[in-house]
């Protein structure tokens, strides 16, 4: 925000308030409880049509340390993170100071009062309240009291904003749902902060929220339980999982929704199995032993599981078992920054497992995506007989996005090349790892087949086209090229990268996963604020199809914008092209790897930056 | 639609299925000659052949090592799983997860079980997982050339002369302690013995634990050694005289008091305990920690059914899962309707 003029009445004014377009930033104590009030103030804007999307910071902790919570409200219905911050609401003693400082001039904080803050800075539009004393006139309790501080910022902003009331109370409802008492309370708290607010402050800043129509129909949800649901509605029936941040939300959800809809109506008995495994391997060797018995089986991780189940991974691979894994990925290296996102994931995943291991990666970008992808990925992992990893992270799987409702999946799901005893009685010389259509996937039966000659045995030594134990280099080879040619069949049939182009664009963006929406935004400041076109291909999944060479050969400059320190899926893009040396000199790399979420303004400068520095410009 | 075999020839001997016990065998061995896993593997066979089960129902699973490679070499019209090192537990339990119907039978050995796979053991153990998993026990690493493994025990001798200086593991105590609701111990060297407590297990319908030790003839089965056979002949001592009696045949035994007791399994099977020396109850937990502790103390090597529990649910009953083979339920079973969908878009709004 760079407005200096304050604006001294409730109503906004035309020429210098920013209505819909700013981010609030709270800062409170893990565990204090804010949650519900940061979901009530973000729910009552979106609420009223406003665009929302919902950014929580928090530590590796459980009660004590420093958390922010970020809510921004954008009439362009931009949802990636938003560098700047508007509003800060300090509740937090301990970083009270620190965030203050790092505001941009004319930013306003909402402060608890007895923190002092306002001799900190002179630039910036200090609003205090005493949170504390106010708190008791709602409530005598002491722990009660803290909680209900936090609701009585909602009423403050909520005044300093011209959210409208009913809607927190709405969102309050919702929250609360049918603990009547509690929403009283928070009802009260929310009156509390609006009055005080009416009474002492005078706006100075220029913010404002007013009633749009951007938001009806739509839903706010994070991406893991959008996977969680993703994967229900497929048919998923074995999961596994050891509990591991940020991924353990996707399979918490998933028993949530699966208690609620897979519980077999005339019966009361479960059409699942979900099982907490004692680590990561065994959650990965459940979901191979149950796939190879012919359910449809996941798992969820992160990072430190996912190397963990590495040696697994290449069974599957090369013992040809599908497993679905959830990649909730957070930054490494070992236990890295357990709370924050990152993209890290990419090279060791798509190479995991020691040998010529390689397995398919799915890059979902939005919870529509994760939900799309809960389907795909059971699907995939059955037609291609194989892992297949969902490549999420923090930002997509435990934040809160919005999202046009799912649509019900029409299409009946695809178990893959099985054989059942009435279709094996029909084929002569069954194999079981024979490549009978050319394209790699052999045909498998199910342990449980009732026909003589269903039976065969599944080892992750060298076996030949009958499954037999063999040594024999031609038998290696022979296996190890189709397994190439799979993976080769696989580049038609993974999810298809997503191109827009500009017409006119000398440069073209490549993205994948949860960085799609800072470049949806980039884009956008890149035409309006510089009149600089560029074309965008979001990857969606590995192995890469033809259209990336086409993408690449049609620009002059290319940048790949991720999520680590090793700029990975351009490495991968480097090794693809590698044939075609003269596309490799127009790669540059946009990387952001300090554990947040990347923003559009930092993809905008890295860029430009990049464009200034040609020789030409 | 072809059945699992070819009807038996009319002079042939069959079982109750029809079935020959040439049914039930697997490819040739390629274990050293007079391995002890080779006659666990015989014992395997005859098992299934006498108690009768269909082969097409029972899934094989191993981990790695000369143990885990024994599931090639009976049962061929069975599925079988050769998975990765000490990660058995994992995978038997996921297949057993997705088809209930399944006989699942785990081979490991000492290296898989009680040292690479003890974690995975231990929680198979403890979930009661409906397995019968056995743990050809010989004391070495025979694939790796006879290092020795966690269950050597302390003051036994490599062929190298190195002395066993860390206690063994009692894989028996764990699987006591933890969970296990059938737990016995056997001798390759005795196949009567082997053959009754395997029956036994198939007709379990929990954990069945079976540590056997099997003597491995080539780095193992030497002077010093006490998983050799010699040692074995000379030191077993059986804690009861243990006989099976399928559901599909009469108890025909005179019970004297005191010196008799049946024990009924889960498919209406008995085994059928005649008492030696001691008086033994191996439905009492404590008891059967107490004679393990007591042995394992004095180094005997005692064998026999050592715990039983009939009652403890197993993992599908306390998953509360429906009858039918999760992996081939109906779409419309496993996939909602669009009103639940459409419900929870709503509550989202």
């Amino acid at each position: 925000m760079s407005t200096e003029t304050v604006v001294d009445t409730s109503e906004p004014d035309v020429q210098s308030s920013i209505v819909n377009d700013f981010s609030i930033q709270i800062a409170t104590i893990n565990g204090s409880g804010s949650q519900s009030s940061n979901s009530v103030l973000m729910r009552a804007i979106f609420q009223m049509g406003v665009p929302v999307s919902g950014k929580n910071l928090f530590p590796s902790n459980i009660q004590g340390l420093p958390t922010w919570f970020t809510i921004r409200a954008s009439k362009h219905s931009y949802v990636a993170r938003k560098r700047d911050i508007d509003m800060l609401i300090a509740m937090n003693p301990q970083t009270a100071r620190e965030d203050v400082q790092s505001l941009n001039p004319g930013a306003a904080v909402v402060y608890e009062q007895s923190l002092g803050l306002d001799n900190v800075r002179d630039d910036l539009i200090f609003y205090p309240v005493p949170f504390g004393e106010l708190a008791k006139e709602v409530i005598h309790e002491p722990r009660l009291r803290k909680l209900l501080a936090n609701m009585i910022y909602v009423g403050v902003v909520g005044h300093l904003l011209s959210i409208e009331r009913e809607e927190i109370q709405h969102a309050i409802s919702k929250q609360f749902k049918a603990k009547a008492t509690a929403v009283e309370l928070n009802v009260k708290a929310i009156d509390v902060g609006f009055e005080y607010a009416e009474k002492n402050l005078k706006k100075a800043d220029a913010l404002y929220v007013k009633r749009m129509d951007e938001t009806a129909g739509k839903i706010l949800i994070d991406g893991n339980a959008a996977g969680a649901l993703g994967a229900m509605f497929a048919g998923v029936t074995v999961v596994t999982w050891y509990p591991i941040t940020p991924s353990s939300s996707l399979v918490e959800s998933l028993i949530q929704y699966m208690k609620e809809h897979r519980i077999d109506k005339e019966t009361g008995k479960a059409t699942f199995a979900v099982v907490q495994a004692e680590d990561e391997l065994a959650a990965i060797g459940m979901v191979l032993g149950a796939a190879w018995a012919g359910a449809r089986s996941l798992t969820s991780t992160s990072g430190p599981g996912i190397s963990l189940m590495s040696e697994f991974a290449g069974l599957g691979y090369f013992a040809e078992i599908p497993a679905v894994i959830w990649d909730i990925q957070r930054v490494g290296p070992s236990t890295g920054l357990p709370t924050r996102t990152a993209q890290g994931d990419i090279l060791s995943t798509y190479l995991l497992s020691h040998g010529d291991t390689k397995h398919i990666l799915l890059f979902p970008s939005s919870a529509q995506e994760c939900f799309e992808f809960g389907g795909t990925s059971l699907d995939l992992a059955e037609r291609f007989q194989t892992p297949v990893f969902v490549m999420s992270d923090l930002d997509l799987g435990m934040n809160i996005w919005m999202s046009d409702p799912f649509a019900y999946p029409e299409q009946p799901i695809d178990r893959g090349k099985v054989l059942d005893a009435d279709a094996l009685e029909k084929v002569s010389d069954w194999g079981r790892y024979k490549d009978v259509d050319g394209d790699g996937i052999p045909y498998r039966t199910l342990p449980g087949t009732k026909h003589a000659r269903a039976a065969y045995f599944t080892r992750g030594s060298g076996h030949n086209a009958e499954a037999e134990y063999t040594e024999r280099p031609d038998d290696y080879v022979k296996l190890i090229d189709r397994l190439q040619r799979k993976f080769d069949t696989a580049r038609k049939h993974v999810p298809a990268p997503v191109i827009d182009v500009e017409d006119g664009a000398e440069i073209g963006i490549i993205a994948y996963g949860s960085t799609h929406w800072a470049i949806v935004e980039s884009r956008d400041q890149l035409r309006n604020e510089n009149d600089l076109m560029a074309s965008y291909m979001r990857l969606r999944a590995l192995p890469f199809n033809d259209a990336l060479e086409a993408f690449v050969d049609q620009y002059e400059r290319v940048y790949v914008v991720e999520q680590n320190h090793d700029a990975q899926v351009m490495q991968l893009i480097k090794l693809e092209l590698a044939h075609r040396p003269e596309l490799l000199k127009k790669l540059h790399s946009i990387l952001n790897y300090d554990g947040h979420p990347i923003d559009a303004r930092s993809v905008t400068e890295k860029l430009l930056a990049r464009e200034s520095e040609r020789p030409s410009a | 639609m072809a059945t699992t075999a070819p009807p038996a020839a009319p002079s042939k001997k069959v079982n109750r299925l029809g079935l020959t016990q040439v049914s039930y065998k697997g490819k040739p061995s390629t274990l050293c000659k007079g391995c002890g896993h080779d006659s666990i593997s015989s014992q395997l066979v005859k098992a299934f052949y006498e108690y009768g089960v269909e082969p097409y129902r029972v899934a094989k699973l191993s981990g790695i090592g000369c143990s885990s490679k024994t599931p090639a070499y009976w049962l061929s019209q069975s599925h079988g799983f050769n998975t990765v090192h000490g990660r058995m537990p994992s995978v038997a339990t996921g297949s057993v997860l997705a088809n209930r119907d399944l006989v699942a039978v785990g081979v490991s050995g000492d290296g898989d079980t009680a040292s690479i796979g003890i974690g995975q053991f231990v929680h198979l153990l403890r979930r009661n997982v409906p397995i019968v998993y056995i743990v050809e026990n010989n004391g070495v690493y025979g694939l790796t050339k006879g290092q020795f493994s966690a269950t050597a025990d302390l003051g036994s001798k490599l062929k190298t002369g190195v002395v066993n200086d860390l206690p063994a593991i009692d894989l028996c105590g764990l699987a006591v302690e933890l969970g296990a609701t059938y737990v016995a111990r056997s001798f390759a060297g005795d196949p009567k013995q082997v053959v009754t407590l395997l029956k036994g297990a198939f007709a379990h319908n929990g954990t069945a634990f079976l540590d056997i030790i099997s003597p491995c003839v080539t780095f193992n089965n030497h002077a010093g050694s006490t998983k050799s056979y010699t040692w074995g002949k000379e030191n077993e001592e059986l804690i009861q005289e243990v006989d099976f009696v399928p559901f599909f045949e009469d108890i025909d035994i005179e019970y004297e008091e005191g010196e008799t007791a049946a024990v009924e399994l889960h498919d209406g099977s008995h085994i059928i305990l005649k008492k030696i020396k001691r008086d033994y109850d191996p439905t009492d937990r404590r008891t059967a920690l107490e004679l393990l502790l007591d042995s394992g103390e004095k180094q005997q090597f005692l064998t026999g059914l050592i715990y039983v529990d009939t009652k403890k649910p197993n993992l599908i009953e306390l998953l509360n899962m429906v009858d039918e083979p999760l992996a081939t339920l109906p779409l419309d079973r496993i996939r909602p309707p669009q009103s639940a969908l459409l419900e929870i878009m709503e509550a989202l709004r």
